[in-house]
């Protein structure tokens, strides 16, 4: 365990490194924020029934969203890892004593998080001074906020656990870019970054919820703007620990099969 | 001009020497804007207009802004990707070419799995223009034309700007996204719903809203004014100082190497 | 003709240091250091030359070859190549040089080579006459013939270099800048590379300015040595001059029958043992007949060598001698 801790730590500290990054990352990020927000204003205005969200809710929404960008978003991917899959170089991961799987899923969430840690609280601090409708407010009570707190973990290991799949069909295929490209719209797409969940047609929900991409930022942020309640809350935060469990065997059991096809024929 | 289109035909050779993960990334490109679309209509059918926009008017606004910036993102993906060249040391090959380094930069990368996204944009367009009650005139049809030939000057001065600032900082550089993403995700809807101080913006500061909103207001006939459908061609007056900005940064990539 | 005189060039350099405080530290403030490149840096270089040009990592090797190439503009300082100012009149200057840096590619990764070579043909506006007869000399010497056919990714490392530094001439450059041409290859390659430049120079005319690691390279191609360290020229001499002047030691082996070898004054015993000897000699005190005369009169010599410095050893020493 200790050395999968301090694999963390190394990542986690060298991915702070990147300053002007950061601040170039709380601009965008902000300004892509503000924009949507105006989007769905124009909206708001013209049909304030048929918003299926409070402006509040979706203006915390949209923050959160932004705020844990890093976190969150699907196209992000370490070359390093399919460089190390297509190039073969992975021979040499495959001495050292630690799980593949493991390290990668460590490395994943180092970077991440590294990218977060530097951005998220000046955006949020920002945002919760504008003036309302278009600030982030807090959670509606602190049990949602704790839900949150559970929520926003498991969301991430989902998310996780779903890239490494992607990572791993490099195994399988020749060249990953394609593959990437179509999964990453896909997952971004159902797990409600071009419009939040509760913005698709009413018939399609059901099934939404139920699909993976779901559990990732929907339901932490969903939790945190009160637009669900605690019972939902807790069922969709079971439903996030089904899919990651799900996700993590299917990935373990993936890289065990294509790592033996890999020792059987020499790389 | 001879020399550009044998470049084009070699990169083109190389790109489909790949063949499966050329046409993955084509269809990969296709949905991504195909997503952008569903959320579109996801909205109309929930909202059925904004701003008094219909949907068939938001998707002639949408693709031609999508068809603009594909085509330059096709065929000016080297200042695009501008900052690998400064990294892998390509720029220094480029120095030491007898060739004018803009034309050398344009050549150096071209990525054709962007007509996924060009594709959509047709489909898109293909869609709206029966849809949406325009009477296609002769000025209607110019209207498009050169809301497309100001969107592919306006976005490729906002990739040679990028590319300049690549010179001063390559971290930086990821601000510029609101500009280059950003004007595509954003003008997806008349620049003209955001508010107006957003429509200011876009039209003096990067001048998006010349080729994107004052041209289709005449186009679906909200606005008598003919003068609107010459305004895309002032986004190559953007081009200018554009220019001179990466230039200005070559100058001091000469003094640095850096 | 090339001539620098007087060039400097300081860098800017951001400093970074790891930590979570140093992050959030660096986020407000940033610190500089500064490096001076180039000092004084001055020399010149005539028509035809074959020049080798060595120093230590981050010497200033390469920032002196991308002001001579045009690519790098110095602080101050003069440089004329060919009555050009390489940075001033670029696209000028650069018609009549060639550059291959070893370490990377200007071939077309994923077309056959000789696409590239047409492609480049092109940039240059090299008529096609012209262009047909360097060609065909460059795939005899560089006995290419067989693999422009075939994609650069195909090629082998040696293959690939042989056809960049073809792509590099096929303007018929007058200066030839040469960044570590020979590394990561095979003898059979490194030795056809170093016979192609040799055959360049002499019958082309081509100025060629080197710089290398490989010591071999120097010795087997240049007579000129320019070594620079810390920004700074610090030695503008001949291979030959620099030998007799540095190498004041040689090494004897022996091997002899009888009783064990006595030593006399100015020898150094490095091993002497059953019959077998190994025995350095101050040259300047004792020369090598010397030496043999006095070894053969004590013992009865069945095998004997004699090995002066390599060059290897003597730029360590040089290296050394200019605390570089």
């Amino acid at each position: 365990m200790k050395k999968y801790l301090s694999f963390f730590r190394i990542r986690f500290i060298a991915g702070l490194q990147y300053r002007a990054a950061a601040w170039a990352g709380i601009a965008t990020q902000f300004a892509w924020g503000g924009m949507t927000l105006l989007m769905f204003w124009a909206f708001y205005q013209n049909g304030e029934n048929s918003f299926p969200m409070t402006f509040p809710e979706l203006s915390s929404y949209i923050w959160m969203q932004q705020a844990f960008l890093a976190m969150f978003m699907a196209w992000f991917f370490d070359h390093e890892i399919f460089e190390s899959i297509t190039s073969g170089n992975i021979a040499y991961e495959l001495c050292r004593p630690c799980n593949i799987y493991s390290m990668w899923f460590i490395k994943n969430m180092a970077i991440r998080l590294s990218r977060m840690v530097l951005r998220c609280f000046p955006i949020l601090l920002v945002a919760a001074f504008l003036p309302a409708p278009f600030h982030i407010t807090l959670p509606p009570d602190w049990l949602s906020g704790v839900l949150f707190l559970v929520s926003i973990i498991l969301g991430f290991l989902v998310l996780i656990s779903f890239s490494m799949l992607i990572y791993i069909s490099a195994f399988y295929m020749i060249s990953s870019v394609g593959i990437r490209i179509l999964a990453t719209s896909v997952i971004e797409f159902f797990a409600g970054a071009v419009i939040p969940i509760p913005f698709f047609p009413e018939a399609l929900q059901p099934i939404m919820y139920a699909l993976p991409f779901a559990s990732m930022q929907n339901t932490p942020f969903l939790i945190y703007t009160g637009h669900i309640g605690e019972i939902k809350a807790l069922q969709s935060i079971a439903l996030q620990l089904i899919w990651f469990i799900a996700l993590m065997i299917a990935g373990r059991i993936l890289i065990k099969r294509a790592l033996k096809k890999i020792i059987v024929q020499g790389g | 001009m001879k020399l550009y289109f044998k470049y084009v035909a070699m990169l083109l050779k190389s790109q489909i020497q790949y063949k499966a993960s050329f046409i993955m990334t084509i269809l990969g490109q296709f949905l991504v804007s195909f997503t952008a679309f569903l959320g579109i209509y996801f909205m109309f059918s929930r909202f059925h207009s904004v701003n008094g926009f219909t949907f068939s008017e938001i998707l002639i606004c949408f693709s031609i802004v999508l068809m603009a910036f594909s085509v330059t993102e096709c065929f000016v993906r080297g200042f695009d990707v501008f900052p690998r060249l400064i990294q892998s040391g390509n720029l220094d090959r480029i120095l030491v070419r007898p060739r004018n380094e803009i034309f050398q930069v344009l050549t150096s990368n071209m990525d054709f799995s962007r007509v996924g996204r060009l594709f959509q944009s047709i489909l898109m367009l293909a869609y709206a223009i029966p849809t949406s009650g325009i009477i296609w005139t002769f000025d209607k049809v110019m209207t498009v034309v050169l809301m497309l030939i100001g969107g592919i000057a306006v976005f490729s001065a906002l990739f040679v700007l990028y590319a300049g600032i690549s010179f001063f900082t390559i971290e930086g550089l990821e601000f510029m996204n609101i500009f280059t993403d950003g004007s595509r995700e954003f003008g997806k809807y008349p620049l003209s719903i955001y508010g107006d101080g957003i429509l200011k913006f876009f039209t003096y500061v990067i001048p998006i809203a010349l080729f994107q909103y004052y041209p289709f207001l005449y186009l679906i006939g909200r606005s008598d004014n003919i003068g609107l459908i010459f305004l895309p061609l002032l986004g190559f007056i953007f081009m200018i100082p554009c220019y001179c900005f990466f230039k200005f940064g070559l100058r001091k990539y000469k003094s640095t190497g850096s | 003709m090339i001539e620098l005189k007087n060039i400097n060039k300081t860098f800017k350099v951001a400093k970074r240091n790891a930590g979570f405080s140093e992050a959030v530290k660096a986020l407000f403030k940033k610190e500089y250091t500064y490096i001076n490149a180039l000092q004084d840096v001055s020399f010149s270089i005539g028509d035809g030359e074959m020049v080798g040009y060595i120093g230590p990592n981050g010497a200033g090797k390469s920032s002196t070859i991308k002001i001579m190439s045009g690519i790098l503009t110095p602080d101050s300082g003069e440089c004329m190549i060919d009555g050009r100012i390489p940075w001033k009149d670029r696209i000028a200057h650069v018609k009549n040089i060639g550059v291959v840096f070893g370490q990377r590619s200007q071939l077309w990764w994923d077309v056959p080579v000789i696409d590239s070579f047409e492609l480049i043909r092109d940039i240059y506006k090299v008529e096609n006459a012209e262009y047909k007869k360097t060609l065909s000399q460059l795939i005899e010497l560089l006995n290419i013939g067989e693999i422009v056919k075939t994609p650069t990714r195909q090629l082998s490392l040696g293959q690939r270099m042989r056809c960049e530094i073809a792509a590099s001439l096929l303007h018929s450059p007058k200066i030839l800048f040469l960044d570590e041409p020979t590394i990561g290859l095979d003898a059979v390659s490194k030795i056809a590379v170093r016979e192609f430049i040799k055959t360049i120079n002499r019958e082309n005319k081509t100025t060629v300015i080197l710089t290398t690691h490989d010591m071999q390279d120097i010795e087997a191609l240049t007579e000129r040595i320019l070594l620079i360290g810390k920004g700074r020229i610090l030695l503008d001499g001949s291979l030959s001059e620099l030998k007799t002047r540095n190498s004041t030691h040689k090494t004897l082996t022996v091997d002899y029958s009888g009783e064990k070898l006595p030593l006399s004054e100015h020898m150094t015993v490095i091993k002497n043992i059953d019959g077998h000897a190994e025995i350095i000699i101050d040259t300047v005190f004792l020369t090598v007949s010397q030496a043999i005369s006095y070894i053969s009169s004590k013992v009865e010599v069945k095998d004997m060598s004699v090995m002066g410095e390599t060059v290897d050893e003597m730029v360590v020493s040089l290296y050394k001698e200019f605390e570089i």
